[in-house]
């Protein structure tokens, strides 16, 4: 079945002081815009890095577009990463010494044997001419404005067409005309290859663009003596 | 992997500065001790090598290695000169030929090298073009010479005086330029070589000008007494030496008292070797006959303990660069963390960024290597005549 359906998921950091989470349920239907709100240090990135396959639960079942996570082997769940899902990180997180072109290139260059079943400089041209930066495929991130490092992250997500696009917190540090510009940018994309889209925010302001909200204090159950999620190593 | 490694070739690419640094340090690192090596073994390949093609010398008594250096290498220190008479007596002594060398002129910085010419036969050298010398006053000029002063059969060279204020002492000579000699990477290549009695006439031991007896330009002529001449400093004196001179060309005194700074010796055999540096080990005789490979194996057993040192220094400044070079990218690593991370969270196994990590290492080291590769057969290639240069200096 395609969305994401996640039932009596519970995870804890084994080094993180004891936060644990626990979510009863919740499903996602595929194509379905969602926006995530809560209080800093809630857990709604480990939400993101569950269902993207980063992190494995302590128990319960991940199914993300028909494909069980949970119990998935971490070859498997690289795969499914690279494959199904694109993501936008917080400081988009372009590696400097890439052209703009190679960043988007980037999942098939960490794993060429994945999807090919499109030509990727087509994929690549056709995506920067969605954002306006048909132009600056030569260009290093270290030269494009912010706004524009924004849309790069956004197409380097977008390029292996992913079922799921998860953004944590991209509007960050942006100012209202272009906060609203990436986030219609990342709905239009999701829309246009048919994705489910995850989004974390802060942003009370956009809200009214998804297609749904989901409060995360109401959706999990935090341990309350717990501290904030650390970081941890992925492996 | 590919990609891992096209990742690699990008980040070293975008920090050009710093992986050129890392590549200096690396190739110096792997090229000092290795260029020392090679440089003193082709060094020492290269002097053995001449020294082992020549049998034997003779030369007055004096330092050992001056003289080897000076007959072999034609280098600027003289050692002290011996007369021409030791080369008859060794020509009469039936045991061997000799070779006469006469080096204590140069001309434009090529040192002139008086000999016969046996001298040819017996390096093996090759015409590359016109003849050998076969009247006083011509030359024939090494490959480097011609090549560097741009001179060939039918130029001329003129000998340098050995001081600015000398004179009344050597003679400027022009000399004309009858053959070029073929390459044959020796110190033949950078020398210019006469009859040794042209060199004796540069040194004014023998001289040309007109004809006073014949009754030409009286007005030179102070006084003639019972077959003596005495002329006055209008006397015209040649300093070329050309077919329609060449007869007033004499020498004064006896030539078997004039100098040569070294007679090569040719025996036929170990036995009239043998024989021959017996006779020379009187002290009384004057002269002293050397074996060049033994006096040249002396030198190079303190060369090569020279080395040992120098390599050891090296490998101690191998070692703290390897340490800077693994410093920096630890350091290197440590700051690239988030980098990494984001890989892993894409979707990048340990492996590729392992792998992105040793092919940054692995593409230094490659060009390192090639680099150093390529210096290593520079140097090789011009070592020898590196260190040939030194030593005729």
């Amino acid at each position: 079945m395609p969305g994401i359906q996640i039932s009596n998921l519970k995870f804890s950091y084994a080094s993180a002081g004891g936060f644990r989470m626990h979510i009863p349920r919740l499903d996602i239907a595929a194509g379905e815009c969602v926006a995530i709100v809560g209080p800093s240090g809630s857990g709604k990135t480990t939400l993101l890095n569950l269902v993207a396959g980063t992190f494995v639960p302590r128990s319960g079942e991940i199914n993300v577009a028909g494909r069980r996570l949970d119990n998935m082997t971490e070859t498997a769940r690289r795969r499914f990463r690279i494959d199904q899902v694109g993501q936008v990180f917080q400081a988009f997180e372009l590696l400097e010494y890439l052209s703009v072109s190679e960043n988007i290139l980037l999942p098939r260059l960490i794993d060429p044997d994945g999807k090919k079943n499109f030509d990727a400089q087509q994929r690549i041209q056709s995506l920067l001419t969605s954002v306006g930066l048909q132009d600056k495929a030569d260009k290093r991130p270290g030269e494009l404005s912010h706004g524009e490092r924004q849309r790069v992250a956004v197409c380097r997500a977008m390029f292996n067409r992913p079922q799921l696009l998860l953004a944590d917190e991209p509007t960050g540090n942006l100012d209202q005309a272009n906060k609203q510009k990436v986030v219609e940018l990342l709905i239009r994309q999701a829309r246009e290859h048919d994705s489910m889209l995850l989004m974390v925010t802060h942003d009370h302001s956009m809200l009214d663009t998804f297609e749904r909200v989901i409060d995360f204090v109401e959706l999990v159950n935090i341990d309350p003596g717990a501290g904030q999620p650390a970081r941890v190593e992925i492996r | 992997m590919t990609g891992a490694f096209f990742l690699g070739w990008r980040y070293l690419r975008f920090h050009r500065f710093k992986s050129l640094v890392l590549l200096a340090s690396v190739t110096l690192m792997i090229f000092l001790p290795t260029a020392t090596r090679l440089f003193v073994a082709d060094s020492a390949t290269a002097l053995t090598a001449r020294a082992q093609a020549t049998p034997l010398l003779l030369g007055e008594r004096g330092g050992e290695l001056e003289l080897v250096l000076n007959a072999l290498y034609f280098h600027a220190e003289q050692p002290p000169a011996l007369p021409y008479s030791a080369l008859d007596d060794i020509e009469d002594s039936g045991l061997a030929n000799g070779i006469p060398l006469y080096t204590r002129f140069r001309t434009r910085g090529a040192p002139i090298v008086g000999t016969s010419l046996d001298y040819f036969e017996f390096r093996n050298l090759q015409l590359a073009s016109g003849r050998l010398m076969g009247l006083l006053g011509e030359a024939v000029v090494g490959a480097n010479v011609a090549r560097e002063q741009g001179v060939g059969p039918g130029d001329h060279l003129v000998s340098s005086p050995e001081t600015v204020f000398d004179l009344a002492g050597v003679y400027p000579l022009k000399m004309q330029v009858v053959g070029v000699l073929a390459r044959s990477g020796s110190p033949d290549d950078d020398a210019v070589f006469v009859d040794v009695r042209t060199a004796w006439v540069i040194q004014g031991l023998g001289h040309g000008h007109e004809d006073l007896a014949g009754g030409g330009s009286s007005a030179s002529v102070l006084s003639r007494n019972e077959g003596t001449i005495t002329a006055n400093a209008a006397l015209k004196q040649f300093n070329e030496i050309t077919a329609e001179n060449i007869q007033d060309f004499h020498f004064h005194g006896d030539t078997s008292g004039f100098p040569l700074s070294a007679i090569i010796i040719v025996p036929p055999n170990d036995k009239s070797a043998t024989l021959l540096r017996g006779r020379y080990q009187n002290h009384e005789s004057g002269y002293q006959v050397l074996v060049p490979g033994d006096v040249l194996d002396d030198l190079l057993e303190t060369v090569f303990t020279i080395q040992n040192y120098v390599i050891l220094g090296l490998m101690m400044l191998s070692l703290a660069t390897i340490a800077v070079v693994t410093l920096v990218f630890l350091l290197s690593q440590q700051l690239r963390r988030g980098e990494f991370m984001t890989l892993k969270r894409m979707g990048a196994s340990r492996g590729f960024v392992a792998t992105l990590i040793a092919s940054e290492i692995g593409f230094v080291l490659l060009g390192s290597l090639a680099l150093s590769a390529l210096m290593s057969w520079v140097t090789r290639h011009y070592a020898t005549e590196f260190l040939l240069s030194l030593v005729t200096l």
